[in-house]
């Protein structure tokens, strides 16, 4: 037995991937971009008070929308404003159903976990429904995808850096961010200094949602250029993990967002740039089935324990009721 | 007589709202079909929603071998339904029911397949046995996680479910691949097929399937352990006082809801599918959801939601071939009735039913321990 083949192999692991990391960073950044968005979306739904499992959907739905709208008007106008369009009414979808779940979670006060569930189920069987009947038939491709600006990555990947800074400064610099986070530990105190709950809570999640909307415009537009039934494949759900291992923090959930990405990326540059030697043997016997599976075990394990204690806001998942005590 | 009328009254006070809730379901999805209408071959067509709704019914109830396909249809669905309402219980979203599913299926293909020549006692027990195992394994280490870390179960069972749907590919593909076939798939499963009872294909998955109905209610109403699992999710800090565990309640919980998840993947592959191939349909998993809500998470509820559920899955194939309305009508109308029940004010202002402050029972609250600190 050879004593040192686990240090030597970890060794050509590290040589590997600062070898590959010029190819391996713009792959990673396109990966966490939808990421990214849903978990901004996640941030702003907590924040405020207001659990979102409906991510997944609302990011399923938005990709739908923004591709049919791309669809059916890239022949008249011409691909790049039926590109344009195709965003617009991607984040237009985000933030309606941001209004279905904000009305759900905050004036209906159903429970946000079921709420979330009907956004997902829903946009599933809306959007596979709708795809069967217009866009099947008709065996058109879309408007193609937006051009990218640099290193592969289009503008929605590149605006979504920006969007987690401009999010994380107006959490924590802004006076409606300082209103929202309030609104999220402690509701009745922030009612009684004359915050209205209900509009915070609304603005949020209705925010929120329109950006994993964009997230979804990223998916058919900017990314593939295509849609196929329930192809969000459970990134909706991953964000939520991005937005627990960030502790609730755009920043944070931008580096959880990175980090899945790279589990992701791995199997694609093990496949694109194989690793030379021992290392590169055994990178190549792991069956792709695995690295594939890799992105939701990290997740798993990440959650359960990686992260520790990470405390939610206070008041997450509760819909606040003005009359009870408190 | 007096009994039985209040009974019946009691019945119906429970029944009413989710039976409001179908039919302002089918009412919206109408509307939909009817709009969309124009995309269909026929062209625009205000009658279509009948038209489609005849041929749902036809092809659930028309006869013999329509209501056996039902039967048929429903049996997965009300052990998926028990899985997730079991999870209520204690407070818990199983949403890993389609992970436990596939778990299920892929035991229970794999021993059935070894055991296809072994006399059909043993290899039906012992291919229904896997099934279950693979199920409470997958189901138990979000229940533990849950209970140990605090890891909320809706992320990490959906985790699992893409998980387990790849490794599973991948068994398939490399590990237990049978000989002779042009794609990856397990090989037949010979004598551990449920045998058929009745008609063409009612197996012995569908008494089974009422019977785990009738056992369930048991165990919640009847046994020390239901009242623990109900005493954490009403309170786990009242549980822990009371020295119930509510790490053992909550992984024992999630096990048993897996096991009812894997006895359902069980059933499809002995008495339907035969083989595990990769990209057999998990929809059992997510139709499972609407079935428990639908059913208020109480057993018998699950069993009527699962026949009701069950006759879509049953009637929608005919109802595409013959009017163009896509099959996924029928997840649109699960997402339409969960909507009204959730936000049952919708119901109660179209239907004018008067608001009672005692019939939600088994309202959960699921989301209230949503990135909580662990209960251990």
């Amino acid at each position: 037995m050879d004593v040192l083949l686990v240090p030597r192999l970890l060794g050509e692991l590290v040589v590997y991937l600062a070898l590959v990391i010029p190819d391996l960073l713009p792959i990673v950044l396109g990966l966490a971009t939808p990421l990214a968005l849903g978990a901004l979306c996640g941030v702003l739904n907590e924040r405020s008070g207001v659990v979102n499992i409906g991510i997944e959907g609302i990011m399923l739905m938005a990709a739908f929308t923004g591709y049919l709208a791309g669809f059916a008007t890239h022949a008249e106008i011409g691909a790049a404003a039926a590109l344009a369009l195709g965003v617009i009414v991607a984040v237009v979808t985000g933030a309606l159903l941001g209004l279905l779940h904000a009305w759900l979670c905050v004036t209906v006060r159903a429970d946000q976990v079921i709420a979330g569930t009907i956004l997902n189920v829903g946009a599933f069987g809306m959007t596979a429904y709708f795809n069967r009947l217009i866009i099947t038939p008709s065996g058109e491709g879309g408007a193609g995808v937006i051009p990218s600006v640099v290193l592969g990555l289009g503008p929605i990947a590149f605006a979504t850096l920006a969007l987690v800074g401009l999010v994380h400064f107006l959490l924590y610099r802004s006076r409606w961010g300082l209103r929202t986070r309030a609104v999220g530990e402690h509701p009745k105190a922030a009612d009684t200094v004359g915050i209205n709950v209900f509009r915070v809570r609304y603005q949020s999640v209705i925010a929120g949602c329109a950006l994993a909307g964009l997230g979804g415009a990223y998916l058919t537009l900017e990314s593939t250029g295509s849609f196929q039934n329930g192809m969000t494949g459970g990134r909706g759900f991953i964000a939520l993990a991005a937005v627990v291992f960030g502790r609730w923090t755009p920043l944070g959930a931008w580096g959880g967002a990175l980090l899945f990405g790279a589990f992701t990326a791995l199997g694609v540059i093990v496949r694109v740039r194989p690793a030379a030697g021992e290392v590169g043997a055994l990178l190549a016997a792991i069956p792709s089935f695995w690295y594939a599976a890799l992105p939701y075990l990290v997740t798993i394990v990440i959650l359960a324990g990686v992260v520790g204690r990470a405390v939610p806001p206070a008041a997450d998942g509760i819909p606040y009721d003005k009359e009870a005590r408190a | 007589m007096t009994a039985l009328r209040t009974r019946l009254a009691a019945w119906w006070r429970v029944a009413t709202l989710p039976i409001l809730a179908i039919v302002l379901a089918l009412a919206i999805a109408a509307v939909i079909i009817v709009m969309s209408s124009v995309f269909t071959g026929a062209g625009f067509f205000p009658l279509l929603p009948l038209v489609a709704y005849g041929s749902l019914l036809a092809g659930a109830f028309g006869g013999g071998v329509a209501i056996t396909n039902t039967l048929v249809a429903a049996a997965p669905l009300m052990l998926g339904g028990l899985a997730i309402g079991l999870g209520f219980k204690a407070g818990l979203f199983n949403i890993g029911v389609a992970g436990q599913f596939l778990a299920g299926a892929f035991a229970a293909a794999v021993v059935g397949a070894r055991l296809a020549e072994a006399p059909v006692v043993l290899a039906v027990t012992a291919s229904m046995f896997a099934g279950a195992l693979a199920g409470a394994v997958l189901g138990a280490i979000p229940g533990f996680l849950k209970a140990r870390t605090g890891a909320h179960e809706v992320v990490t069972t959906i985790m699992l479910n893409n998980a387990a749907a790849l490794l599973l590919a991948w068994a398939v593909t490399d590990l237990v691949r049978a000989p002779g076939f042009t794609f990856p798939r397990t090989g037949d499963i010979g004598n551990a097929a449920l045998p058929v009872l009745l008609g063409r294909n009612l197996h012995l998955g569908v008494p089974l399937a009422f019977i785990g109905v009738f056992v369930l209610r048991w165990l919640l109403d009847r046994t020390t352990l239901g009242f623990e699992i109900r005493t954490v999710g009403a309170n786990p800090n009242a549980a822990r006082y009371a020295g119930v565990s509510p790490l053992v309640i909550v992984t024992l919980t999630m096990a048993l809801s897996g096991l009812l998840g894997g006895l359902a993947g069980a059933i499809q592959m002995l008495g339907v599918i035969g083989f595990y191939a990769s990209g057999i349909s998990a929809f059992v998993g997510f139709d499972s959801i609407a079935v428990a809500l639908l059913g208020r998470t109480d057993p018998i509820g699950i069993l009527f939601a699962a026949l009701l559920f069950g006759a879509f899955r049953a009637g929608a194939p005919l109802m595409q071939i013959e009017t163009d309305v896509p099959i996924e009508i029928i997840d649109i109308i699960q997402a339409l009735i969960i909507l009204f029940l959730a936000a049952d004010l919708i119901v109660r202002r179209v239907f004018r039913v008067r608001s009672r402050p005692t019939d939600t029972p088994g309202a959960t609250t699921v989301t209230r321990a949503w990135g909580k600190e662990s209960v251990a």
